[in-house]
Protein backbone atom coordinates (compact mmCIF):
# COMPACT_ATOMS: atom_id res chain seq x y z
CA UNK A 1 0.00 0.00 0.00
CA UNK A 2 1.18 3.54 -1.11
CA UNK A 3 0.71 6.16 1.83
CA UNK A 4 2.75 8.91 0.20
CA UNK A 5 0.53 11.64 -1.41
CA UNK A 6 3.94 13.31 -2.97
CA UNK A 7 7.00 10.99 -3.30
CA UNK A 8 10.30 13.09 -4.22
CA UNK A 9 12.73 10.72 -5.45
CA UNK A 10 16.55 11.90 -5.55
CA UNK A 11 15.64 15.58 -8.02
CA UNK A 12 18.23 17.47 -9.32
CA UNK A 13 17.69 20.78 -11.02
CA UNK A 14 19.99 22.76 -12.69
CA UNK A 15 19.25 26.07 -14.12
CA UNK A 16 22.67 26.54 -16.14
CA UNK A 17 25.23 26.79 -13.82
CA UNK A 18 23.16 27.07 -10.95
CA UNK A 19 22.57 23.39 -9.10
CA UNK A 20 19.46 24.51 -7.60
CA UNK A 21 17.92 21.38 -6.00
CA UNK A 22 20.56 18.79 -5.36
CA UNK A 23 19.16 15.28 -4.84
CA UNK A 24 16.04 15.66 -2.92
CA UNK A 25 14.43 12.84 -1.51
CA UNK A 26 11.40 12.57 0.77
CA UNK A 27 7.89 11.68 1.16
CA UNK A 28 4.98 13.69 2.51
CA UNK A 29 2.53 11.33 4.01
CA UNK A 30 -1.61 11.13 2.60
CA UNK A 31 -3.25 13.57 4.73
CA UNK A 32 -0.41 15.42 6.15
CA UNK A 33 -0.17 19.05 6.89
CA UNK A 34 3.13 19.71 5.61
CA UNK A 35 5.37 22.36 6.30
CA UNK A 36 8.32 23.69 3.37
CA UNK A 37 10.40 25.87 4.82
CA UNK A 38 13.57 27.72 3.40
CA UNK A 39 15.57 30.85 3.20
CA UNK A 40 14.60 33.01 -0.04
CA UNK A 41 16.22 31.36 -2.86
CA UNK A 42 16.27 28.02 -0.93
CA UNK A 43 14.65 26.13 -3.95
CA UNK A 44 10.96 25.49 -2.66
CA UNK A 45 9.07 27.04 -5.41
CA UNK A 46 11.63 25.16 -7.84
CA UNK A 47 10.28 22.10 -6.18
CA UNK A 48 6.64 22.94 -6.38
CA UNK A 49 7.15 23.76 -9.91
CA UNK A 50 8.71 20.06 -10.13
CA UNK A 51 5.51 18.28 -8.84
CA UNK A 52 3.11 20.64 -10.86
CA UNK A 53 5.04 19.70 -13.99
CA UNK A 54 5.66 23.55 -14.36
CA UNK A 55 9.55 22.78 -14.52
CA UNK A 56 11.21 20.03 -15.46
CA UNK A 57 13.88 18.10 -12.97
CA UNK A 58 17.61 18.11 -14.79
CA UNK A 59 17.37 14.38 -12.67
CA UNK A 60 14.89 12.39 -10.25
CA UNK A 61 10.99 11.87 -10.33
CA UNK A 62 7.74 12.81 -8.27
CA UNK A 63 4.84 10.78 -8.06
CA UNK A 64 1.82 12.58 -7.08
CA UNK A 65 -1.06 10.38 -5.37
CA UNK A 66 1.33 7.52 -7.04
CA UNK A 67 1.42 8.94 -10.12
CA UNK A 68 4.45 10.19 -11.60
CA UNK A 69 4.53 13.74 -13.26
CA UNK A 70 6.45 12.81 -16.66
CA UNK A 71 4.63 9.59 -17.44
CA UNK A 72 1.15 9.82 -16.19
CA UNK A 73 1.21 13.64 -15.80
CA UNK A 74 -2.96 13.59 -16.80
CA UNK A 75 -3.46 12.04 -13.50
CA UNK A 76 -0.79 13.81 -11.20
CA UNK A 77 -2.29 17.22 -12.55
CA UNK A 78 -6.06 15.95 -11.49
CA UNK A 79 -4.54 15.23 -8.34
CA UNK A 80 -2.42 18.13 -7.63
CA UNK A 81 -4.10 21.79 -6.55
CA UNK A 82 -1.54 24.42 -7.06
CA UNK A 83 -1.65 28.04 -5.68
CA UNK A 84 1.38 29.99 -7.15
CA UNK A 85 3.82 32.41 -5.93
CA UNK A 86 3.37 35.40 -8.09
CA UNK A 87 -0.05 37.08 -8.37
CA UNK A 88 -0.71 36.17 -11.93
CA UNK A 89 -4.32 36.98 -13.43
CA UNK A 90 -5.70 37.04 -16.58
CA UNK A 91 -7.11 40.64 -17.44
CA UNK A 92 -9.77 39.46 -19.79
CA UNK A 93 -11.83 38.03 -17.02
CA UNK A 94 -14.13 38.43 -14.02
CA UNK A 95 -14.03 35.89 -11.32
CA UNK A 96 -16.19 34.24 -11.76
CA UNK A 97 -15.43 33.64 -15.73
CA UNK A 98 -12.07 32.77 -14.85
CA UNK A 99 -12.85 29.67 -12.37
CA UNK A 100 -15.50 28.46 -14.75
CA UNK A 101 -12.78 28.26 -17.56
CA UNK A 102 -10.25 26.37 -14.85
CA UNK A 103 -13.15 24.38 -14.18
CA UNK A 104 -13.57 23.48 -17.30
CA UNK A 105 -9.72 23.02 -18.33
CA UNK A 106 -9.95 20.24 -15.88
CA UNK A 107 -13.43 18.53 -18.22
CA UNK A 108 -15.80 19.93 -15.49
CA UNK A 109 -18.82 21.39 -16.72
CA UNK A 110 -22.14 22.78 -15.03
CA UNK A 111 -21.96 19.94 -12.50
CA UNK A 112 -19.57 21.72 -10.64
CA UNK A 113 -20.96 25.02 -10.36
CA UNK A 114 -22.40 24.17 -6.79
CA UNK A 115 -18.76 24.07 -5.48
CA UNK A 116 -17.43 27.08 -7.64
CA UNK A 117 -20.69 29.14 -5.70
CA UNK A 118 -19.19 27.19 -2.30
CA UNK A 119 -15.72 28.32 -3.17
CA UNK A 120 -16.39 31.55 -3.89
CA UNK A 121 -18.81 31.59 -0.28
CA UNK A 122 -15.94 30.19 2.21
CA UNK A 123 -13.10 32.88 0.47
CA UNK A 124 -15.22 35.79 0.75
CA UNK A 125 -15.49 36.19 -3.19
CA UNK A 126 -19.32 35.91 -3.16
CA UNK A 127 -20.02 39.76 -4.17
CA UNK A 128 -16.72 40.26 -6.19
CA UNK A 129 -17.86 37.22 -8.66
CA UNK A 130 -18.69 39.43 -11.51
CA UNK A 131 -15.55 42.01 -10.95
CA UNK A 132 -13.01 41.92 -13.67
CA UNK A 133 -9.73 40.33 -11.74
CA UNK A 134 -7.97 43.65 -13.02
CA UNK A 135 -9.90 45.61 -9.98
CA UNK A 136 -9.36 43.35 -7.51
CA UNK A 137 -7.20 43.86 -4.47
CA UNK A 138 -3.74 41.86 -4.11
CA UNK A 139 -5.47 40.27 -1.28
CA UNK A 140 -8.41 39.30 -3.51
CA UNK A 141 -6.31 38.03 -5.82
CA UNK A 142 -4.93 35.57 -3.44
CA UNK A 143 -7.74 34.58 -2.83
CA UNK A 144 -9.20 33.92 -6.65
CA UNK A 145 -5.64 32.05 -6.97
CA UNK A 146 -6.60 29.57 -3.94
CA UNK A 147 -9.77 28.86 -5.44
CA UNK A 148 -8.66 28.48 -9.01
CA UNK A 149 -6.16 25.87 -7.14
CA UNK A 150 -9.21 24.20 -6.09
CA UNK A 151 -11.80 23.83 -8.55
CA UNK A 152 -10.67 20.23 -9.41
CA UNK A 153 -11.22 19.32 -5.76
CA UNK A 154 -7.82 17.55 -5.48
CA UNK A 155 -6.70 15.62 -3.24
CA UNK A 156 -3.09 17.41 -2.73
CA UNK A 157 -3.04 21.05 -1.96
CA UNK A 158 0.39 23.15 -2.43
CA UNK A 159 0.55 26.70 -1.12
CA UNK A 160 3.83 28.56 -2.22
CA UNK A 161 3.44 31.66 0.17
CA UNK A 162 0.20 31.74 0.41
CA UNK A 163 0.61 34.29 3.26
CA UNK A 164 3.04 36.94 1.81
CA UNK A 165 1.76 40.43 2.06
CA UNK A 166 -1.54 39.19 3.44
CA UNK A 167 -3.43 41.09 6.25
CA UNK A 168 -3.82 39.96 9.62
CA UNK A 169 -7.48 38.70 8.70
CA UNK A 170 -7.17 37.02 5.25
CA UNK A 171 -4.14 35.53 6.97
CA UNK A 172 -6.86 33.73 9.44
CA UNK A 173 -9.16 33.01 7.04
CA UNK A 174 -6.15 31.09 5.28
CA UNK A 175 -5.35 29.14 8.24
CA UNK A 176 -9.08 28.06 9.18
CA UNK A 177 -9.69 27.55 5.40
CA UNK A 178 -6.80 25.11 5.31
CA UNK A 179 -7.11 23.65 8.32
CA UNK A 180 -10.75 22.68 7.20
CA UNK A 181 -9.14 20.97 4.30
CA UNK A 182 -6.78 19.21 6.09
CA UNK A 183 -10.01 17.85 8.86
CA UNK A 184 -11.51 16.72 5.48
CA UNK A 185 -8.44 14.47 4.22
CA UNK A 186 -7.02 17.01 1.78
CA UNK A 187 -3.18 16.44 2.01
CA UNK A 188 -1.43 20.27 2.34
CA UNK A 189 1.87 21.29 1.23
CA UNK A 190 2.57 25.29 2.82
CA UNK A 191 5.93 27.25 2.28
CA UNK A 192 6.09 30.39 4.36
CA UNK A 193 8.09 32.85 5.91
CA UNK A 194 6.35 33.09 9.28
CA UNK A 195 8.22 30.49 11.06
CA UNK A 196 5.04 30.62 13.48
CA UNK A 197 2.56 29.91 10.92
CA UNK A 198 4.65 26.38 9.81
CA UNK A 199 4.61 26.01 13.78
CA UNK A 200 1.06 26.78 14.60
CA UNK A 201 -0.46 24.87 11.57
CA UNK A 202 1.98 21.91 10.17
CA UNK A 203 2.59 18.50 11.69
CA UNK A 204 5.80 17.73 9.48
CA UNK A 205 7.97 20.52 8.27
CA UNK A 206 11.06 19.96 6.10
CA UNK A 207 13.85 22.64 5.51
CA UNK A 208 15.88 23.36 2.33
CA UNK A 209 18.78 25.76 2.46
CA UNK A 210 20.68 25.75 -0.85
CA UNK A 211 19.28 23.21 -3.04
CA UNK A 212 19.36 20.80 -0.14
CA UNK A 213 16.91 19.16 2.79
CA UNK A 214 18.63 20.02 6.09
CA UNK A 215 16.31 18.54 8.07
CA UNK A 216 12.50 16.31 7.43
CA UNK A 217 10.79 15.53 11.25
CA UNK A 218 7.29 16.37 13.09
CA UNK A 219 7.38 19.08 13.88
CA UNK A 220 7.67 17.90 18.13
CA UNK A 221 10.66 16.08 16.79
CA UNK A 222 12.26 19.13 15.43
CA UNK A 223 11.77 21.46 18.23
CA UNK A 224 12.82 19.07 20.54
CA UNK A 225 16.10 18.43 18.87
CA UNK A 226 16.52 21.97 19.57
CA UNK A 227 17.76 21.45 23.51
CA UNK A 228 17.79 25.12 24.76
CA UNK A 229 15.12 27.35 25.81
CA UNK A 230 14.77 31.21 26.74
CA UNK A 231 14.55 32.79 29.84
CA UNK A 232 13.27 36.64 29.52
CA UNK A 233 13.81 38.69 32.48
CA UNK A 234 12.45 42.37 32.73
CA UNK A 235 15.23 44.32 34.48
CA UNK A 236 14.79 47.45 37.13
CA UNK A 237 18.10 48.83 36.31
CA UNK A 238 19.51 47.99 32.84
CA UNK A 239 23.40 48.82 33.95
CA UNK A 240 24.15 45.66 35.08
CA UNK A 241 27.51 43.54 35.55
CA UNK A 242 26.78 39.85 34.32
CA UNK A 243 28.52 37.02 35.79
CA UNK A 244 31.03 35.50 33.94
CA UNK A 245 29.27 32.09 33.83
CA UNK A 246 26.30 33.50 32.62
CA UNK A 247 28.21 35.92 30.11
CA UNK A 248 28.19 33.44 27.00
CA UNK A 249 24.09 32.36 27.96
CA UNK A 250 23.26 35.63 26.80
CA UNK A 251 20.63 35.52 23.77
CA UNK A 252 19.79 39.24 23.47
CA UNK A 253 19.89 42.23 25.60
CA UNK A 254 17.87 44.77 24.36
CA UNK A 255 16.81 48.06 26.31
CA UNK A 256 15.97 46.57 29.94
CA UNK A 257 15.28 43.14 28.56
CA UNK A 258 17.97 40.48 29.06
CA UNK A 259 17.25 36.93 27.32
CA UNK A 260 19.19 33.88 28.19
CA UNK A 261 19.59 30.59 26.12
CA UNK A 262 19.51 28.05 28.82
CA UNK A 263 20.29 24.22 27.86
CA UNK A 264 17.37 21.94 28.59
CA UNK A 265 19.52 19.44 30.69
CA UNK A 266 22.77 21.20 31.62
CA UNK A 267 21.25 24.39 32.99
CA UNK A 268 18.95 24.78 35.60
CA UNK A 269 17.19 27.81 36.73
CA UNK A 270 17.46 27.48 40.04
CA UNK A 271 21.28 28.06 39.89
CA UNK A 272 20.82 30.68 37.58
CA UNK A 273 18.80 32.83 39.53
CA UNK A 274 20.64 31.82 42.53
CA UNK A 275 24.13 33.59 39.92
CA UNK A 276 21.74 36.56 39.39
CA UNK A 277 20.88 36.90 42.83
CA UNK A 278 24.81 36.88 44.17
CA UNK A 279 25.31 39.53 40.95
CA UNK A 280 22.73 42.02 42.63
CA UNK A 281 20.71 41.78 39.22
CA UNK A 282 17.16 42.97 40.19
CA UNK A 283 13.79 42.01 37.90
CA UNK A 284 10.60 42.98 37.46
CA UNK A 285 9.26 39.82 35.49
CA UNK A 286 11.04 36.57 34.45
CA UNK A 287 8.98 34.04 32.24
CA UNK A 288 10.53 31.15 30.40
CA UNK A 289 9.72 30.42 26.74
CA UNK A 290 10.27 26.76 24.75
CA UNK A 291 12.71 27.12 22.02
CA UNK A 292 10.28 27.94 18.69
CA UNK A 293 10.79 26.80 15.10
CA UNK A 294 12.36 29.57 14.66
CA UNK A 295 15.38 28.58 16.20
CA UNK A 296 15.51 25.18 14.99
CA UNK A 297 15.13 27.19 11.40
CA UNK A 298 17.99 29.53 12.06
CA UNK A 299 19.88 27.16 13.35
CA UNK A 300 19.74 24.70 10.45
CA UNK A 301 19.83 26.89 7.37
CA UNK A 302 22.83 28.82 9.06
CA UNK A 303 21.48 31.92 8.78
CA UNK A 304 21.54 33.03 12.50
CA UNK A 305 25.13 34.35 12.44
CA UNK A 306 24.65 37.36 10.05
CA UNK A 307 22.16 38.49 12.45
CA UNK B 1 -8.34 13.28 -25.12
CA UNK B 2 -9.68 16.19 -22.68
CA UNK B 3 -12.25 16.85 -24.89
CA UNK B 4 -14.22 19.26 -22.02
CA UNK B 5 -10.68 21.01 -21.65
CA UNK B 6 -9.74 21.39 -25.32
CA UNK B 7 -13.09 22.92 -25.81
CA UNK B 8 -12.74 24.88 -23.15
CA UNK B 9 -9.88 26.84 -24.07
CA UNK B 10 -10.47 27.26 -27.44
CA UNK B 11 -13.94 28.88 -26.47
CA UNK B 12 -11.90 31.20 -23.68
CA UNK B 13 -9.72 31.94 -26.95
CA UNK B 14 -12.68 32.90 -28.92
CA UNK B 15 -14.37 35.04 -25.90
CA UNK B 16 -11.35 37.04 -25.51
CA UNK B 17 -11.02 38.28 -29.02
CA UNK B 18 -15.03 38.69 -28.94
CA UNK B 19 -14.49 40.79 -26.06
CA UNK B 20 -12.68 43.44 -27.73
CA UNK B 21 -14.05 43.21 -31.22
CA UNK B 22 -13.83 46.89 -31.84
CA UNK B 23 -9.80 46.31 -32.12
CA UNK B 24 -9.90 42.90 -32.87
CA UNK B 25 -12.41 42.70 -35.88
CA UNK B 26 -13.69 45.61 -36.62
CA UNK B 27 -10.13 47.75 -37.14
CA UNK B 28 -8.91 45.19 -39.61
CA UNK B 29 -12.09 45.26 -41.83
CA UNK B 30 -11.65 49.18 -41.99
CA UNK B 31 -7.97 48.92 -42.39
CA UNK B 32 -8.38 46.34 -45.55
CA UNK B 33 -11.10 49.02 -46.80
CA UNK B 34 -9.17 51.73 -46.88
CA UNK B 35 -6.17 49.64 -48.99
CA UNK B 36 -8.48 48.98 -51.01
CA UNK B 37 -10.19 52.57 -51.77
CA UNK B 38 -6.36 53.85 -52.18
CA UNK B 39 -5.54 50.79 -54.68
CA UNK B 40 -8.42 50.77 -56.65
CA UNK B 41 -8.41 54.38 -57.20
CA UNK B 42 -4.72 54.21 -58.08
CA UNK B 43 -4.37 51.25 -59.62
CA UNK B 44 -7.36 50.12 -61.77
CA UNK B 45 -6.87 51.59 -64.98
CA UNK B 46 -3.24 50.19 -64.81
CA UNK B 47 -2.69 46.57 -63.23
CA UNK B 48 -3.65 44.13 -65.74
CA UNK B 49 -5.05 40.76 -64.05
CA UNK B 50 -6.38 37.70 -65.62
CA UNK B 51 -9.40 38.54 -68.81
CA UNK B 52 -12.27 39.05 -67.90
CA UNK B 53 -11.76 39.79 -64.40
CA UNK B 54 -11.37 43.57 -63.27
CA UNK B 55 -8.46 44.59 -61.00
CA UNK B 56 -11.11 45.74 -57.92
CA UNK B 57 -12.00 41.73 -58.00
CA UNK B 58 -8.41 40.34 -57.73
CA UNK B 59 -7.17 42.75 -55.43
CA UNK B 60 -10.55 42.27 -52.92
CA UNK B 61 -10.34 38.84 -53.11
CA UNK B 62 -6.28 39.04 -52.16
CA UNK B 63 -6.86 41.55 -49.58
CA UNK B 64 -9.64 38.76 -48.07
CA UNK B 65 -7.05 36.28 -47.60
CA UNK B 66 -4.54 38.83 -46.71
CA UNK B 67 -6.47 39.75 -43.66
CA UNK B 68 -7.58 36.45 -42.88
CA UNK B 69 -4.11 35.20 -42.36
CA UNK B 70 -3.01 38.36 -40.77
CA UNK B 71 -5.51 38.13 -38.55
CA UNK B 72 -4.85 34.63 -37.43
CA UNK B 73 -0.94 35.25 -36.86
CA UNK B 74 -2.47 38.39 -34.50
CA UNK B 75 -4.75 36.31 -32.12
CA UNK B 76 -2.49 33.41 -31.38
CA UNK B 77 0.54 35.93 -31.29
CA UNK B 78 -1.01 38.73 -29.08
CA UNK B 79 -3.05 36.30 -27.00
CA UNK B 80 -0.16 33.68 -25.84
CA UNK B 81 2.55 36.25 -25.38
CA UNK B 82 0.28 37.96 -22.87
CA UNK B 83 -0.41 35.56 -21.18
CA UNK B 84 3.02 34.77 -20.88
CA UNK B 85 3.90 38.04 -19.72
CA UNK B 86 1.80 38.51 -17.28
CA UNK B 87 1.98 35.10 -15.82
CA UNK B 88 -1.17 33.94 -16.31
CA UNK B 89 -0.28 31.10 -18.77
CA UNK B 90 0.50 29.25 -15.61
CA UNK B 91 -3.43 28.14 -15.16
CA UNK B 92 -3.30 26.62 -19.15
CA UNK B 93 -0.18 24.61 -18.25
CA UNK B 94 -1.33 23.31 -14.71
CA UNK B 95 -4.53 21.30 -15.55
CA UNK B 96 -4.45 18.39 -17.64
CA UNK B 97 -4.30 19.44 -21.44
CA UNK B 98 -1.60 17.98 -23.70
CA UNK B 99 0.49 20.10 -25.99
CA UNK B 100 -2.02 18.91 -29.00
CA UNK B 101 -4.87 19.80 -27.52
CA UNK B 102 -3.41 23.50 -26.37
CA UNK B 103 -2.57 23.63 -29.86
CA UNK B 104 -5.46 23.00 -31.18
CA UNK B 105 -7.32 25.11 -29.14
CA UNK B 106 -5.15 27.93 -30.38
CA UNK B 107 -5.11 27.63 -33.65
CA UNK B 108 -8.46 26.52 -33.46
CA UNK B 109 -9.87 29.93 -31.99
CA UNK B 110 -6.96 31.87 -34.61
CA UNK B 111 -8.83 30.08 -37.43
CA UNK B 112 -12.14 31.22 -36.18
CA UNK B 113 -10.86 35.16 -35.92
CA UNK B 114 -9.25 34.68 -39.26
CA UNK B 115 -12.80 33.24 -40.92
CA UNK B 116 -14.87 36.00 -38.95
CA UNK B 117 -12.62 39.13 -40.25
CA UNK B 118 -12.59 37.39 -43.80
CA UNK B 119 -16.47 37.21 -44.02
CA UNK B 120 -16.69 40.99 -42.63
CA UNK B 121 -14.02 42.14 -45.79
CA UNK B 122 -15.89 40.49 -48.06
CA UNK B 123 -19.50 41.84 -46.66
CA UNK B 124 -18.35 45.12 -46.69
CA UNK B 125 -16.80 44.84 -50.18
CA UNK B 126 -20.26 44.15 -51.65
CA UNK B 127 -20.80 47.63 -51.47
CA UNK B 128 -18.01 47.98 -54.07
CA UNK B 129 -18.68 45.00 -56.19
CA UNK B 130 -19.88 41.09 -55.82
CA UNK B 131 -17.44 38.68 -56.06
CA UNK B 132 -18.09 35.20 -58.25
CA UNK B 133 -17.50 31.87 -56.50
CA UNK B 134 -16.27 28.88 -58.17
CA UNK B 135 -15.58 26.63 -55.40
CA UNK B 136 -16.68 27.49 -52.39
CA UNK B 137 -15.34 24.80 -50.95
CA UNK B 138 -10.99 25.32 -52.28
CA UNK B 139 -12.23 28.80 -50.56
CA UNK B 140 -12.68 27.15 -47.30
CA UNK B 141 -9.97 25.09 -47.26
CA UNK B 142 -7.18 27.83 -48.03
CA UNK B 143 -8.92 30.21 -45.80
CA UNK B 144 -8.70 27.76 -43.19
CA UNK B 145 -5.07 25.98 -43.42
CA UNK B 146 -4.29 29.52 -44.42
CA UNK B 147 -4.98 30.96 -40.91
CA UNK B 148 -4.27 27.41 -39.36
CA UNK B 149 -0.95 28.21 -40.45
CA UNK B 150 -0.34 31.91 -39.84
CA UNK B 151 -1.74 30.64 -36.10
CA UNK B 152 0.87 28.33 -35.79
CA UNK B 153 3.51 31.50 -36.81
CA UNK B 154 2.18 32.93 -34.24
CA UNK B 155 2.27 30.46 -31.30
CA UNK B 156 5.70 29.83 -32.48
CA UNK B 157 6.79 33.99 -32.48
CA UNK B 158 4.79 34.26 -28.99
CA UNK B 159 6.75 31.10 -27.13
CA UNK B 160 9.69 32.05 -28.23
CA UNK B 161 9.48 36.27 -28.01
CA UNK B 162 10.78 37.49 -24.54
CA UNK B 163 9.75 41.52 -25.69
CA UNK B 164 6.65 42.55 -27.54
CA UNK B 165 9.52 44.28 -29.88
CA UNK B 166 10.32 40.35 -30.84
CA UNK B 167 6.62 40.06 -31.83
CA UNK B 168 6.24 43.22 -33.76
CA UNK B 169 9.43 42.88 -35.53
CA UNK B 170 8.13 39.08 -36.25
CA UNK B 171 5.12 40.11 -37.81
CA UNK B 172 6.88 43.63 -40.00
CA UNK B 173 9.98 41.95 -41.22
CA UNK B 174 8.97 38.69 -41.79
CA UNK B 175 4.40 38.09 -42.16
CA UNK B 176 4.07 42.03 -43.82
CA UNK B 177 6.74 41.12 -46.48
CA UNK B 178 5.95 38.21 -47.53
CA UNK B 179 2.16 39.07 -47.35
CA UNK B 180 3.20 42.12 -49.62
CA UNK B 181 5.30 40.06 -52.04
CA UNK B 182 2.68 36.89 -52.24
CA UNK B 183 0.62 38.59 -55.01
CA UNK B 184 -2.51 40.24 -53.01
CA UNK B 185 -1.90 43.35 -55.13
CA UNK B 186 -0.45 42.02 -58.72
CA UNK B 187 -0.07 38.58 -60.34
CA UNK B 188 3.70 37.79 -59.84
CA UNK B 189 3.92 36.83 -63.58
CA UNK B 190 3.91 40.78 -64.23
CA UNK B 191 7.02 40.72 -62.33
CA UNK B 192 10.60 40.88 -63.53
CA UNK B 193 12.02 37.53 -63.79
CA UNK B 194 14.12 37.62 -60.62
CA UNK B 195 10.89 38.56 -58.57
CA UNK B 196 8.89 36.04 -59.97
CA UNK B 197 11.14 33.38 -59.42
CA UNK B 198 11.40 34.47 -55.79
CA UNK B 199 8.15 34.80 -55.53
CA UNK B 200 7.73 31.10 -55.81
CA UNK B 201 9.75 30.32 -52.64
CA UNK B 202 6.96 32.40 -50.53
CA UNK B 203 4.75 29.88 -49.12
CA UNK B 204 1.70 32.81 -48.50
CA UNK B 205 2.02 33.52 -52.57
CA UNK B 206 0.27 29.88 -52.93
CA UNK B 207 -1.76 30.68 -50.06
CA UNK B 208 -3.17 33.49 -51.72
CA UNK B 209 -3.31 32.06 -55.40
CA UNK B 210 -5.13 29.20 -54.26
CA UNK B 211 -7.62 31.42 -52.49
CA UNK B 212 -8.17 33.26 -55.29
CA UNK B 213 -8.71 30.46 -57.55
CA UNK B 214 -12.23 29.72 -55.70
CA UNK B 215 -13.31 32.69 -56.44
CA UNK B 216 -12.51 33.02 -60.36
CA UNK B 217 -11.63 29.55 -61.11
CA UNK B 218 -8.02 30.66 -62.79
CA UNK B 219 -4.59 31.12 -60.39
CA UNK B 220 -0.74 31.73 -61.77
CA UNK B 221 -0.12 27.49 -61.01
CA UNK B 222 -2.38 25.01 -60.50
CA UNK B 223 -4.23 24.58 -57.61
CA UNK B 224 -3.25 20.99 -56.92
CA UNK B 225 0.14 22.58 -56.70
CA UNK B 226 -0.72 25.06 -54.21
CA UNK B 227 -2.83 22.80 -52.18
CA UNK B 228 0.23 20.31 -51.36
CA UNK B 229 2.72 23.08 -50.82
CA UNK B 230 0.13 25.27 -48.31
CA UNK B 231 -0.48 21.91 -46.49
CA UNK B 232 3.24 20.72 -46.82
CA UNK B 233 4.22 24.09 -44.58
CA UNK B 234 1.47 23.21 -42.19
CA UNK B 235 1.82 19.90 -41.66
CA UNK B 236 5.71 21.09 -40.77
CA UNK B 237 4.82 24.10 -38.98
CA UNK B 238 2.46 22.12 -36.92
CA UNK B 239 5.28 19.29 -36.16
CA UNK B 240 7.73 22.04 -35.27
CA UNK B 241 5.12 24.14 -32.55
CA UNK B 242 3.57 20.51 -31.27
CA UNK B 243 7.46 19.70 -30.49
CA UNK B 244 8.22 23.06 -29.16
CA UNK B 245 5.15 22.70 -26.48
CA UNK B 246 6.22 19.10 -26.09
CA UNK B 247 10.13 20.10 -25.08
CA UNK B 248 8.36 23.33 -22.96
CA UNK B 249 10.82 25.27 -24.76
CA UNK B 250 10.22 28.82 -22.64
CA UNK B 251 7.03 27.88 -20.89
CA UNK B 252 8.19 24.80 -19.15
CA UNK B 253 11.75 25.26 -17.70
N1 LIG C 1 13.73 30.06 -14.31
C1 LIG C 1 14.86 30.15 -13.63
N2 LIG C 1 16.03 30.32 -14.27
C2 LIG C 1 17.19 30.40 -13.59
N3 LIG C 1 17.29 30.31 -12.26
C3 LIG C 1 16.17 30.13 -11.55
C4 LIG C 1 14.90 30.04 -12.20
N4 LIG C 1 13.96 29.86 -11.24
C5 LIG C 1 14.61 29.85 -10.07
N5 LIG C 1 15.94 30.00 -10.24
C6 LIG C 1 16.97 30.00 -9.19
O1 LIG C 1 16.83 28.82 -8.43
C7 LIG C 1 17.05 29.07 -7.05
C8 LIG C 1 15.86 28.58 -6.25
O2 LIG C 1 14.76 29.44 -6.54
P1 LIG C 1 13.33 29.22 -5.92
O3 LIG C 1 12.43 30.18 -6.56
O4 LIG C 1 12.99 27.78 -6.03
O5 LIG C 1 13.57 29.60 -4.40
P2 LIG C 1 12.52 29.70 -3.22
O6 LIG C 1 12.99 28.77 -2.15
O7 LIG C 1 11.15 29.51 -3.71
O8 LIG C 1 12.74 31.20 -2.74
P3 LIG C 1 11.67 32.27 -2.22
O9 LIG C 1 11.52 32.03 -0.76
O10 LIG C 1 12.38 33.56 -2.46
O11 LIG C 1 10.43 32.13 -2.98
C9 LIG C 1 17.33 30.56 -6.93
O12 LIG C 1 18.72 30.74 -6.86
C10 LIG C 1 16.78 31.13 -8.21
O13 LIG C 1 17.51 32.25 -8.59
MG1 LIG D 1 9.50 30.65 -3.83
Amino acid sequence: MVTAAVSISHIHKHYGSLHALQGIHFDIPKGCFFGLLGPNGAGKSTLINIMAGLVRSTQGSVRIMDHDVRQQWRQARYALGVVPQELAIDPFFTVYEVLRLQSGYFGLGRENKPWIDELLDILNLTDKAHTNLQKLSGGMKRRVLIALALVHKPPVFVLDEPTAGVDVELRKVLWEFTTHLHQKGHTIVLTTHYIEEAERLCEQIAILDEGKLVALDDKAVLLARYPYRLLRLSLLDRNIVLPTSLQDKVHSFLKDELVLRLHREKDHIGSILDALRIANIQFSDLHTEESSLEEVFLSLTHKDKGK
Amino acid sequence: MNWYGLYTLFGKEVWRFMKVATQTILTPIITVLLYLLVFVSVLEEHVEVYDNISYTAFLISGLIMMSIIQNAFANTSSSLFQSKMMGSLVFMLLPPLSSFEFYLAFIGAAVVRGLIVGLGVWIATLWFLVLPIYNIGILFIFAILGSAILGTLGLIASIWADKWDQISGFQNFIILPLTFLSGVFYRIETLPEFWEKMSYYNPFFYMIDGFRYGFFGVSEISVTISLSIVSIFFVTLTAISLWILHIGYKIRY
